[in-house]
């Protein structure tokens, strides 16, 4: 087993074209996890944290467009400019882990990894987020739900990494919430992170932990955009908020496990949904 | 452990005398059993069963040896002793023989020189099992409709409690059944052992974490086939313990791969093996009917008890035998009739965890008395009052309840500590339920109280002489004491210096290491230390310390019955005489040794009459709970609580103990529990098997009732593990205060609640 460290994008994308078995640490807290239970034949590792490119964001304020490297970390997110830009990002950031793990972990890692129960999905599902992709061979960019393939599965070729994530930034309200049996450092059982886009009166909702990969909403999007003023953002009936979180948990599609059953799931992100919204539109 | 010298101020009984190895433990260098290594060693590893219940009809270990680096691989064929192992029946194999009993069971262990090594190794082995449906319904051992599936049968223990005037009625009557769920001890310092072959194979050494060496040793003679002298245990540095460590784990495996190899070896569990590696917390449906006047007045109770024991025996029996004694709770009852039945099942085995069968009594004890209060229109305070205990008291068995027993008390001065605030308007987003996944807002929360308190034996029951020895030597103003007392982080390392600074006088103690070179000091657990080994530590000094009075008196002409401790200072009553301790024992020495044995208990009868138990203590908590209930999540703000302690010894010691144990038991009324299908083991990591954080952990108001019980040797009550058992009840109590639901089983789901 050999580890490189790579300290540019173009020698990382060199090493992942010349080593047939490569694979990518990050922050490793997904990937040491899987070694230490032996679920890798280790060969080669190309590990990411020197590779500068990768560590940075940067906002187009012309464009009004972010991109945030895929090594940039939780710890990153939870505070500062990233979380006023984002502060939904902000919010899925501090649920994940404990401190320890958001000094570590990356987006990047949560991309790779593909777990229907990764908490920066459904905000980068919800903020319709752009997945940049290169190779040696070149560039690609796809939108977020056309990389999240199914659990743990996601379109990454074999010698391609995640070099960022890019999002607008929108003038609204967008919030996350994540349902766990512990009050902090717990794999979500359900998750919703929902942005109302007060420029376009539109609402996105992505859903987390019920289904086999990240769920956006679309139906109930569509219908919260004819039964209610999201640009104004005001007066929400009860009822609305109540009828938006059936509809949306109609659109989950949970299992039993052992975490959860499919039937709290179902119920749990209907009531995040409502509250979510509710949230976004007290004023 | 090593040798700890004892700062050298006057830390003496009744002060909160800090840890000697608290530095070390906080910095990081304290070492663990994990961390001790020797020249030459080689790891061990062990090979488990995937299969609850399955034949096995070949085992091939061919392509394992052959792996360069590995050294050798032992199966059942391989123990030259006894092929079993147990606390109390010896039911379990060293290694699994013919069949396999539960998922985990070990077949196989692998020595090599490193541990991948091991791992490829036991990769290799090749079992060849027919996989049978397992019998994971402990009702079917207790009907006998399923076929043994070992030979000492399926009932580990049946035990019935025949109690005054069984045709009594009473007017309210409310009756339940109640489930616990299985928990895990989760230690934080995994088990680990290194064994150190003799040169002549005729014995070894072995430094291993464990509550019991004495035990550990006897066990691991047996099955090796040596006498028992040929066996040294040294206790290696251990995190933690609550019951997991009095069972045999790796200790056979590792002594068998050194005799074998003839090298040093190491063995260490990682945390998904140590889920399978030691026994956990049964798990049990209780069902209750309580009868009682229009006022509130217990008048009898009627109860069937199951226990799931698991595979093998382990200490199932004693477990048993404490939740059938404890199901009436601190409380007067005059008739009763219990059936308990604690049964053997293909799940893993379950034992002994703090609490040890007062925890699933107390959660069906408790629940039952909010029903009755509810029944008689009493609230939940003024029915326990009415019902509490008093010393002189009978239990059930018959046994009168010769300890100091301020239930009342500790019911009012837990009732009398302030409610926490009521929540603001804008909280704290991470104090509310849902934490840091921000779930909840203000408008989503209810707030509810409940309570719990409990009846917890001391010691071991049933006629076992569970005596603990220690010796003291008094060298030129120096004591050092030796005893093999277990420190599994209770703090007797702390407590024993207590002990000699208060009754000889001295300042520096000197703790050795804790080995089998001295008598045993019996468990740590089941309450004891404080009581037996503090007992015989005060005992051994105690003798010395006549022994230097008789000095001074002949050397000063004096009556040595007038002379005693004043401070340093050896005093004579009447005055004529103060000499310093380290003066007075200037060039010479003095040791001594004493056992303490508790007083003698017995067997219960058929009809489960019998002074079983040695000893009790009490304690009360009042849990206050925020909860979503529409999406059932739950945060404990606070536990208030009263616990009957005698005499506090260290006072920061008993509220360490108090504050674990409270995390503990919260752990248990929200949270821990290890899911089974089919004798399947679902969560054996710490992703899964969820224990309380820092943010679920409730502010914690404790009082310690300082009764002196004249029984205990220092006073003192064992304080361990009262503070885990009426706090699980207390918080499922406030839980349904806050939604009305029924909650009739612990761990509470967030589905229990909303759905
Ligand atoms: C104790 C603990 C708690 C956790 N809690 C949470 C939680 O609450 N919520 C949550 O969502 N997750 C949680 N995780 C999982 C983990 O922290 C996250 O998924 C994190 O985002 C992974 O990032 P990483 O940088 O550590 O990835 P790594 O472990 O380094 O990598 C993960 C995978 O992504 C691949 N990868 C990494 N970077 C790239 C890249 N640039 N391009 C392509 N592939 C890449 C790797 O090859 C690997 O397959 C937890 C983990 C632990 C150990």
């Amino acid at each position: 087993m050999s580890i490189h460290i790579p300290t540019s994008l173009d020698d990382a994308l060199a090493l992942l074209h010349e080593l047939p078995q490569v694979q990518l640490l990050a922050g490793g807290t997904d990937f040491m996890v899987e070694v230490n239970f032996n679920k890798h034949d280790v060969h080669d590792v190309v590990a990411l944290r020197r590779v500068t490119e990768l560590q940075q964001w940067h906002h187009d304020e012309t464009t009004n467009t972010v991109t945030i490297g895929a090594g940039v970390v939780y710890a990153e997110m939870e505070h500062g400019e990233l979380a006023t830009l984002f502060p939904a990002l902000a919010e899925a950031a501090r649920t994940v882990g404990s401190p320890q793990i958001r000094a570590a972990g990356t987006l990047g890692g949560n991309l790779g990894t593909c777990s229907p129960a990764g908490d920066g999905l459904p905000v980068l599902f919800a903020l319709d987020a752009v997945v940049n992709l290169a190779s040696h061979r070149g560039t690609r960019s796809l939108p977020i739900g056309e990389f999240m393939l199914g659990p743990k599965r996601n379109a990454l070729a074999q010698d391609e990494l995640v070099v960022s994530i890019s999002m607008k930034t929108n003038s609204g309200w967008q919030g996350y919430a994540k349902v766990g049996t512990r009050n902090a450092m717990v794999i979500s059982v359900a998750s919703a992170s929902l942005v109302l886009d007060t420029v376009s009166g539109t609402a996105r909702i992505a859903l987390g932990s019920v289904g086999p990969t990240i769920i956006r909403c679309t139906q109930a999007e569509q219908w919260l955009q004819t039964h209610y003023d999201i640009s104004a953002r005001k007066d929400l009936d009860e009822a609305i908020a109540t009828e938006f979180g059936l509809r949306v948990s109609q659109e989950s599609r949970p299992i039993d496990d052992h975490r959860s059953t499919a039937q709290y799931r179902r119920h749990a992100v209907g009531v995040l949904a409502k509250r979510l919204l509710q949230r976004g539109c007290v004023q | 452990m090593s040798t700890s010298v004892v700062r050298t101020r006057r830390d003496t009984l009744g002060t909160s005398a800090l840890r000697p190895d608290g530095g070390a433990k906080v910095q990081g260098s304290f070492a663990f059993s994990s961390d001790v290594w020797a020249d030459n060693m080689l790891w061990g590893a062990t090979l488990r069963s995937p299969h609850p219940y399955a034949r096995i009809i070949s085992i091939d270990t061919s392509e394992a040896i052959k792996i360069a680096g590995v050294e050798t691989v032992l199966t059942a064929e391989d123990v030259p002793g006894k092929l079993t192992y147990g606390l109390i029946d010896s039911d379990q194999p060293v290694f699994a023989s013919g069949v396999v009993r539960y998922m985990g069971e070990p077949v196989a262990a692998v020595a090599a020189d490193h541990p991948e090594t091991c791992r490829r190794a036991l990769a290799a082995i090749r079992v060849e099992y027919e996989v049978l449906e397992p019998h994971v319904n402990p009702e079917d051992s207790i009907s006998g409709s399923v076929p043994p599936i070992h030979p000492n049968g399926n009932l580990l223990r049946h035990q019935r409690i025949v109690c005054g005037d069984t045709s009594v009625t009473g007017p309210v009557m409310v009756e339940c059944e109640y489930e616990i769920g299985m928990q895990d001890q989760a230690f934080l310092g995994l088990e680990a052992a290194l064994a150190i072959p003799d040169s002549d194979g005729g014995g070894l050494e072995m430094i291993v974490a464990t509550q019991w060496l004495h035990e550990d040793r006897k066990q691991i003679a047996l099955c090796l086939g040596l006498p028992e002298e040929n066996i040294r245990l040294t206790l290696g540095g251990v995190g933690g313990a609550f019951g997991a460590r009095e069972d045999i784990s790796l200790q056979v495996h590792a002594s068998l791969l050194a005799l074998r190899t003839g090298r040093p070896i190491k063995m260490q569990y990682s945390r998904e093996e140590s889920f399978f590696g030691h026994v956990h917390r049964h798990p049990a449906k209780i069902w209750v009917r309580h009868h009682a006047s229009n006022d509130g007045m217990i008048l009898k109770i009627e109860a069937r008890m199951v226990f799931d024991g698991g595979a093998y025996a382990s200490t199932s029996a004693a477990v048993l035998i404490n939740a059938v004694t404890h199901i009436q709770g601190p409380y007067r009852c005059a008739n009763a009739i219990v059936d308990g039945f604690a049964a053997r099942t293909n799940n893993p085995p379950c034992g002994a965890m703090r609490g040890f069968g007062v925890v699933q009594a107390c959660f069906a004890h408790e629940s039952q008395m909010d029903k009755l209060a509810q029944a008689c229109g009493l609230s939940p305070v003024e029915i326990r009052l009415r019902n509490a205990m008093r010393t002189g008291d009978r239990l059930i068995t018959g046994q009168p309840v010769e300890s100091v027993a301020p239930v009342e008390r500790c019911i009012r001065e837990t009732d009398a500590i302030a409610l926490p605030p009521q929540m603001t308007s804008s909280p704290h987003e991470l104090s509310l339920p849902g934490g840091s996944g921000r779930t909840a807002d203000r408008s989503h929360i209810v707030r509810g109280i409940g309570w719990g308190v409990s009846i917890k034996n001391l010691m071991y029951s049933e006629t076992f002489d569970d005596y603990a020895t220690a010796r003291c030597r008094l060298d030129n103003g120096v004591v050092t004491l030796k005893f093999a007392t277990s420190e599994v982080g209770q703090g007797f390392v702390t407590l024993a210096p207590q002990i000699a600074r208060s009754v000889l006088g001295v300042d520096t103690v000197i703790v050795d290491p804790m080995d089998t070179t001295i008598g045993s000091a019996g468990s740590t657990s089941a309450s004891r230390q404080t009581w037996m080994s503090g007992g015989a530590v005060d005992g051994a000094c105690r003798l010395v310390r006549e022994r230097l009075f008789e000095h001074v008196a002949q050397q000063h002409n004096l009556d040595p019955l007038q002379l005693e401790i004043d401070d340093t200072d050896i005093i004579d009553t009447r005055g004529t005489l103060r000499i310093s301790v380290s003066k007075a024992s200037a060039g010479v020495a003095f040791e001594e040794t004493f056992e303490h044995h508790h007083r003698p208990t017995e067997d219960l009868d058929e009809n489960g009459q019998g002074n079983c138990h040695v000893a009790f203590a009490f304690v009360a908590h009042r849990a206050v709970v925020d909860v979503d209930t529409e999406l059932g999540l739950v945060k404990v703000v606070q536990i208030a609580t009263a616990q009957d302690v005698g005499r506090a010894l260290n006072p920061l010691s008993v509220l360490g103990q108090i504050e674990g144990g409270i995390a503990q038991g919260l752990g248990l009324a929200v949270m821990e529990e290890i899911l089974m299908v089919n004798g399947i083991v679902k969560n054996p990591s710490f992703t899964d098997y969820l224990l309380p954080t820092a943010l679920d952990a409730p502010d914690v108001v404790a009082i310690l009732i300082e009764e002196p019980d004249p029984q205990a040797p220092l006073g003192a009550k064992g304080v361990g593990e009262p503070p885990c058992i009426s706090v699980t009840p207390a918080i499922a109590a406030a839980i349904r205060d806050a939604t009305g639901r029924a909650i009739t089983r612990v761990p509470v789901r967030p589905s229990d609640i909303c759905l």
